[in-house]
């Protein structure tokens, strides 16, 4: 059993959550609305895993992600309105409307995307590391990816090349069984992800990605590990509530699965645990909520009010500026 | 006798002295690739480096073009200098998703908040008898993608110079070294350096035809010109360097002076480097024209290994003088 | 063909602009019925129909610029039966060379040569290109350009834009005939003593109005004498020298605003001086007010330029293409004259012929003016 956080640490994981839950599902709504278009993923159930990692991580430290980030790029403190706006496809989005929701971006945080190609991320996370381990700077660069990129051969490049080089890579892997519609067992011959990793000599736990403090313990261990110089692989067993994306009859998998899963929700398992031992009250709960709702709706009225990048732009960052007649 | 201030030597030592200096000169470069190191160089380029330089520099990678590709990418953003070998043009495939889906499209995904100066050289080109999966010239295939700069050396001093104007871009530069032009002599002046990475370059002056050409095509394209001469041809010979962007001031300039034009293309001729300038010549230039475009390209079959077979795929001097002839021939 | 297409006027002519239809629907048109107006470079001409039918329907608006060739009306032949073939144009250059609708038989030229031509006001009309399949290249203008400036190859001077039409109509169709036919020269001095005398009789008994001019002796003369030396009636066209039977002259008109069309004279040959008078009278006024019938602007086989009264001692003219003669007479002047080794006083009158050397010789020529000096002798018969 984990130790149990102080009050602040507790409503600081709540809060976070919670935000990420209430801003994701605005955005179904807004979705609904025909304000954000395009492919939109939602992190929903899975918001402990971003949480618990993020703890860990420095401002100078890097972030890889997939295309369901939202969650990473809350939890790393990228602005929600910049998040929303990039979704709205305004100009004051995170990306200047160019990524939407798959590709979130932040130079400030450290925060490099937003990749939509399965496992596309990892050798560059990869990079990233290599670039602090060459200029001996002692960051570590996290690089989120899903089950389904084990499959990619990208997946097992990256991990050899990480052991190989002793990369500060830490790498965590969002098991939620379901690569879109494809289970991981009946696309995989051996489903142990961390398995694999100790086979490319990465170190690597597996980790109940329904309880963030879970999970912020295994990664206070990894990053640990990682920054020491070592890749380490974080399998975090996790589940999301909604559909791959805004349009999935979800044939895969049944209702009973989906409701089992539900009762392990993180957000009420670790506010009811809170409360229980006292750390957190119905108050601070209530507050939390409150604060969340006003945070989202503030991140929904900075992007209505966002603009449209004028058209004439749009060549804009083919190429870096100034470096061509 | 070389003259005084120049040296001479091959391309291949060209593009090793470009290595060296760009190694020498900024801590942040490095060198990582296949048999980069240890080997030296599938055609050593980078032999000695690795003494010279260390295991952190001239970096060995597994055969995991994807994963060490996305690491120049990775290490580009954080702040080092790569330049990323592949052995082949071939082989660029397996890093094609990094090329296209990420060193291209950083940049403009992000709303301009991260670019790429990454450098990717690779050996391409046939003519060596190395078959279908090492022997093609995909160049035009990659200066399909907007973001990238595709340079194409074929000279000593561009093999060196290319490099250093490469590292000092600020977004991802591809550079096609033909693999026939490693063994080439020539010299290279001591105070050589970085060369212009945007402009065409007339490697001959000439009145009646344009040839437009890059890479191990240019020398066959001069040769041609020679030969032509000899019956009263005057071909200019334009040596396109960079295919993308593409100068097409300097391509529609010869062609205003000599109003008949011949692409010589070492990929093959769908939908390659070659229907591009053809469309872009008509486009600009249209009523400077006196005949049609004529294109020779590499011919569209997988090149073979059979010394003859590959000869016949690919352009040649004779064919070149051959499509000049009949572009000039008067028919009445 | 129902198809009743834009015809080509002249060498010289890309387009023209549709001023009225002459006809509606339904209408049923006999052979040269007026069709339509056409405002042309050279003013507004009548558009005949060479073939009786129906007028079916009209595809072009008032006001409409039309390419040669291009459709302008569908007219359905008579009981069905298969239409006769259009009655082949003179000119040789129905082609439009500018933009326009495909007439077919489009003339290849390089992008650049176009340009060049255009740059050098050089008409592209006829001329053989050394190209692939007898594509017109640079090569092929600059030789031309040469011919046309030799002084100064590529420095020829472009036609002013704003020239009227008329004018740019002249110096291209000009332009044309002095850069591709090989002009000779004959001039023989004839004595019009006989033909005057004639003249004066036949006047005398005519009503001021009736009069016959002495231009009318001077075509039918030239008539005649084309049917004894007919090589010199008729066209050089693609290369070849083609000439025709029928005498159809084109009398050249000076306009009052400047400049001149030769509309032609139908079958002179074969026609009473009276009737060509009338015809002339009726064709003059016509012509100047530019309201030619388009049978009238293409139909000559052959040129008649008379300098009339007023005008000069004699004249040298420019053939128009692709015609191969061309007739010129000077003023008629009383100038000492030797016959049977006196010296007398006659009315004498310089007759000229400009001739296409490709399609004859001088001694063809030669023959030619004997022969018009004897019907000019003998201007009673019939």
């Amino acid at each position: 059993m984990t130790a149990l956080p102080d009050r602040d640490r507790a409503r600081r994981l709540l809060w976070q959550m919670l935000h990420i839950r209430r801003f994701e599902e605005k955005c179904v709504e807004v979705y609904g609305a025909q304000k954000i278009r395009g492919f939109m993923h939602l992190y929903i159930g899975e918001e402990a895993v971003a949480t618990g990692v993020m703890e860990h991580l420095r401002p100078e430290d890097a972030v890889v992600a997939t295309y369901r980030e939202h969650g990473q790029a809350l939890a790393r403190g990228v602005p929600a309105g910049a998040v929303m706006a990039e979704m709205y496809g305004k100009v004051e989005g995170c990306a200047r409307g160019r990524g939407g929701s798959m590709h979130i971006f932040d130079a400030g945080t450290r925060f490099y995307g937003g990749n939509a190609i399965v496992g596309g991320g990892m050798p560059l996370a990869v990079g990233l590391a290599l670039a602090d381990s060459m200029q001996q700077r002692p960051n570590v660069t996290a690089c989120f990816f899903g089950e389904g990129a084990v499959a990619e051969g990208e997946f097992h490049e990256s991990m050899n090349l990480a052991a190989l080089w002793k990369l500060p890579v830490l790498f965590v892997c969002e098991n939620n069984l379901y690569a879109m519609g494809t289970a991981l067992a009946i696309s995989e011959a051996s489903t142990d992800i961390a398995g694999k990793a100790r086979c490319y000599n990465v170190a690597s736990a597996v980790v109940d990605g329904m309880d963030v403090l879970a999970v912020s313990e295994a990664a206070a261990e990894a990053v640990a590990t990682v920054r020491a110089g070592r890749p380490f692989l974080l399998e975090c067993r996790t589940y999301r509530f909604r559909p791959h994306s805004m349009f999935d009859a979800e044939l895969y998998r049944s209702k009973e699965e989906v409701a089992e899963w539900k009762t392990r929700d993180p957000i009420p398992a670790f506010l009811g645990r809170m409360q229980a031992a006292g750390v957190l009250t119905a108050d601070d709960a209530r507050v939390v909520e409150q604060e969340v709702d006003a945070a989202v709706a503030g991140a929904v009225a900075f992007a209505e009010a966002g603009t449209w990048e004028p058209v004439a732009d749009l060549m804009r960052f083919v190429e870096s500026e100034g470096v061509r007649p | 006798m070389t003259p005084a201030g120049v040296r001479t030597m091959t391309y291949r030592d060209a593009v090793r002295e470009g290595l060296r200096q760009a190694l020498q000169r900024d801590p942040r470069v490095f060198l990582m690739g296949e048999d980069v190191g240890h080997y030296g160089g599938c055609f050593a380029v980078s032999r000695g480096l690795l003494a010279e330089f260390g295991p952190a520099r001239i970096r060995d990678t597994p055969l995991s073009e994807s994963a060490f590709t996305g690491a120049g990418i990775g290490a580009s953003l954080g702040g080092m200098r790569p330049i990323v070998e592949i052995m082949t043009g071939n082989f660029s495939l397996l890093a094609l998703d990094q090329i296209m889906n990420t060193a291209a499209t950083l940049l403009h995904m992000s709303g301009g908040q991260f670019n790429v100066p990454l450098v990717i050289r690779m050996a391409t080109g046939g003519g060596k008898q190395l078959a279908a999966q090492h022997s093609h010239s995909l160049e035009g295939w990659f200066a399909h993608i907007p973001g990238i700069t595709i340079a194409t050396p074929a000279t000593l001093e561009d093999g060196f110079g290319m490099l250093a104007t490469a590292l000092a871009h600020p977004d991802p530069v591809l550079i096609f070294e033909n693999q026939t032009l490693y063994n080439m002599e020539g010299t290279l002046a001591d105070d050589a350096g970085p060369v212009d990475l945007t402009r065409a370059a007339v490697r001959r002056a000439g009145t009646d035809v344009t040839i437009l050409t890059y890479g191990a095509s240019l020398h066959k394209s001069l040769e041609a010109a020679t030969a032509l001469a000899q019956e009263g041809v005057s071909a200019e010979v334009v040596d396109l360097r960079v295919l993308r962007p593409l100068d097409d001031q300097t391509i529609m300039a010869s062609i205003a002076r000599t109003h008949r034009v011949l692409v010589v293309d070492e990929g093959w001729r769908s939908g390659g480097i070659s229907a591009e300038i053809s469309a872009r010549i008509h486009e600009q230039v249209f009523y400077e024209l006196d005949r049609p475009v004529a294109r020779l390209c590499t011919a569209e079959v997988p090149i073979p290994y059979a010394k003859h077979l590959e000869d016949a795929a690919l352009p040649q001097v004779a064919t070149i003088v051959e499509s000049v002839r009949t572009l000039v021939r008067a028919h009445a | 063909m129902p198809d009743f297409l834009m015809p080509s006027l002249g060498a010289d002519m890309a387009a023209g602009t549709l001023v009225a239809w002459r006809v509606a629907p339904g209408q049923v048109v006999a052979r040269g019925d007026i069709v339509a107006e056409v405002e042309t470079e050279k003013g507004l001409i009548d558009i005949e129909c060479f073939e009786p039918g129906t007028v079916e329907a009209l595809h072009v608006a008032p006001g409409a610029k039309v390419q040669v060739g291009a459709r302008m009306a569908t007219i359905r032949s008579e009981g069905g039966a298969a239409p006769k073939a259009s009655p082949p144009l003179p000119s040789p250059v129905t082609q439009t060379l500018t933009a326009g609708p495909d007439t077919g038989r489009r003339v290849r030229v390089s992008p650049a040569a176009r340009a060049r031509a255009q740059a050098l006001g050089i008409d592209l009309a006829g001329i053989a290109g050394s190209g692939p399949s007898g594509a017109i290249e640079l090569a092929d203008i600059d030789r031309l350009a040469a011919v046309a400036s030799p002084a100064a190859a590529g420095t020829v001077v472009a036609p002013d834009e704003g020239l009227a039409p008329i004018r740019r109509a002249i110096a291209a169709a000009m332009s044309r005939s002095k850069r591709e036919i090989p002009h000779y020269y004959l001039q023989s001095r004839i004595d019009m003593n006989a033909a005057l005398a004639w003249l004066r009789r036949e006047n005398e008994q005519r009503s001021i109005t009736d009069r016959i001019l002495p231009a009318v002796v001077l075509l039918r003369a030239t008539a005649r004498a084309l049917r004894d030396v007919p090589v010199l009636n008729g066209y050089w066209i693609d290369g070849q020298h083609r000439p025709v039977e029928e005498i159809h002259l084109g009398f050249a008109i000076a306009l009052r605003g400047g400049g001149l069309v030769a509309p032609a004279l139908h079958d002179v040959d074969r026609k009473s001086c009276d009737a060509l008078m009338a015809e002339l009278r009726d064709l003059i006024p016509r012509a100047r007010a530019g309201r030619l019938r388009s049978s009238e602007m293409t139909d000559a086989t052959a040129t008649v330029t008379s300098m009339g009264d007023g005008g000069a001692e004699s004249v040298l003219g420019v053939i128009y293409p692709p015609q191969v003669a061309l007739v010129g007479f000077g003023r008629i002047l009383d100038q000492p004259w030797a016959e049977r080794g006196a010296v007398v006083v006659r009315p004498v009158i310089a007759a000229s012929l400009a001739a296409d050397h490709r399609a004859t010789d001088g001694h063809l020529g030669a023959r030619f003016l004997d022969a018009l000096n004897r019907h000019l002798q003998t201007p009673e018969q019939p």
